[in-house]
């Protein structure tokens, strides 16, 4: 980053690399819409580009990036952009964000290995990713920085604006709603039973 | 230790990251309390149920409109850039100084009045002469072309 402030293209280009891909996930995760989190991963960097002359190596650089994207993030929500979650129908990959395996873009099973456990694997992933999107905010920031990003709990309560001890209770609320509303996942035989006799627990 | 404080204990316990003493009083209370001990359990379990969720990669199109964006920012002047007036602010003041100069150095306007340069100019060379006191002088008019030349009042009748 001193380096961008020294005005280094190259190395603007280097931080951009390194982050988009974990910034646009955090902030998909954040106001769950794919091209609302992109506009906002852009305005990130964006901000980071003007700030570069008056950034000062006072913290790391993840939690300045960060804190940007959580304050942008939480300023969306809160204005209500993006209120209705996106249903992405035409995503391959994903079991689009109803979390119905039918409506998945995917081929039908055509009797090749893998393609059942493909199908049980989105269905999971969107169960999981509507409980991290059901979170409040806070938690939800919290959970996302702490899980996906391995931030430091100084650096995410300097990120939410909060005590470490406020932090951990936080993520321990946090945690606690997850394991309830990802029981079926989450209980020892759930996790450890062969793909095809594991169920999406229905709502 | 009760359930209650496992609250702000139990993450950093099952991060590796609390301290001795801290570390020994949760696994004392694990030990004597099913309801954390399951709990922090499953906890464990929903770190990997976590990680099946993958990583949201960002469109093809990101980073060319990231690109376009960064490319229609306005370029950043320096401090130095914020003294130096812009060009026409430059010329315009140029010009105010170099008028203002040519007309300090221009010969100050005749006065309006009914008195002719030349015999203005006389009188104040007549009136300042003490020799025009004596009469003796005066009798002789070759004294007169002894006097000193004036070339103040000369240049000004130019």
């Amino acid at each position: 980053m001193m380096d961008v402030k020294a005005g280094d293209q190259a190395s603007f280009e280097l931080l951009l690399r390194k982050y988009r891909t974990p910034l646009v996930s955090f902030l998909h995760r954040m106001v769950r819409n794919s091209t609302e989190a992109e506009d906002l991963a852009q305005e990130v960097f964006l901000r980071v580009y003007r700030a570069r002359k008056q950034y000062a190596p006072s913290a790391k650089f993840t939690t300045w990036l960060f804190r940007i994207a959580t304050n942008l993030a939480l300023n969306a929500l809160r204005d209500g952009r993006y209120r209705q979650m996106e249903v992405s129908l035409d995503q391959p990959g994903e079991a689009g964000e109803s979390g119905d395996s039918e409506h998945a873009a995917i081929q039908l099973p055509d009797g090749r290995p893998g393609v059942e456990q493909q199908l049980v694997a989105r269905a999971r992933a969107a169960i999981i990713r509507r409980a991290i999107e059901a979170l409040p905010e806070k938690q939800r920031a919290a959970v996302l920085l702490h899980k996906y990003h391995e931030l430091e709990y100084a650096e995410i309560a300097r990120i939410l604006d909060c005590s470490e001890s406020a932090l951990k209770s936080l993520l321990f609320r946090a945690y606690e709603t997850l394991r309830i509303e990802l029981a079926p996942l989450v209980t020892p035989d759930a996790v450890t039973a062969e793909p095809r006799s594991a169920q999406p627990a229905s709502r | 230790m009760n359930c209650g404080q496992m609250e702000n204990r139990l993450i950093a316990y099952l991060d590796g990251k609390a301290n001795r003493t801290e570390r020994r009083e949760v696994e004392a209370h694990l030990a004597a309390c099913a309801a954390c001990r399951t709990r922090a359990e499953e906890f464990r379990l929903l770190c990997g149920v976590l990680d099946e969720v993958p990583m949201k990669e960002p469109s093809p199109a990101f980073d060319a409109r990231l690109r376009a964006r960064l490319a229609a920012e306005p370029p950043r002047r320096s401090f130095w850039a914020w003294l130096a007036p812009s060009p026409r602010l430059a010329f315009a003041a140029s010009m105010l100084l170099v008028a203002s100069v040519w007309i300090s150095s221009l010969p100050q306007a005749p006065r309006q009045d009914s008195v002719t340069p030349n015999a203005d100019a006389e009188f104040r060379m007549i009136k300042d002469l003490p020799v025009l006191e004596d009469y003796d002088v005066l009798a002789n008019f070759e004294a007169l072309s002894e006097l000193p030349t004036q070339p103040s009042a000369e240049s000004k009748d130019m």
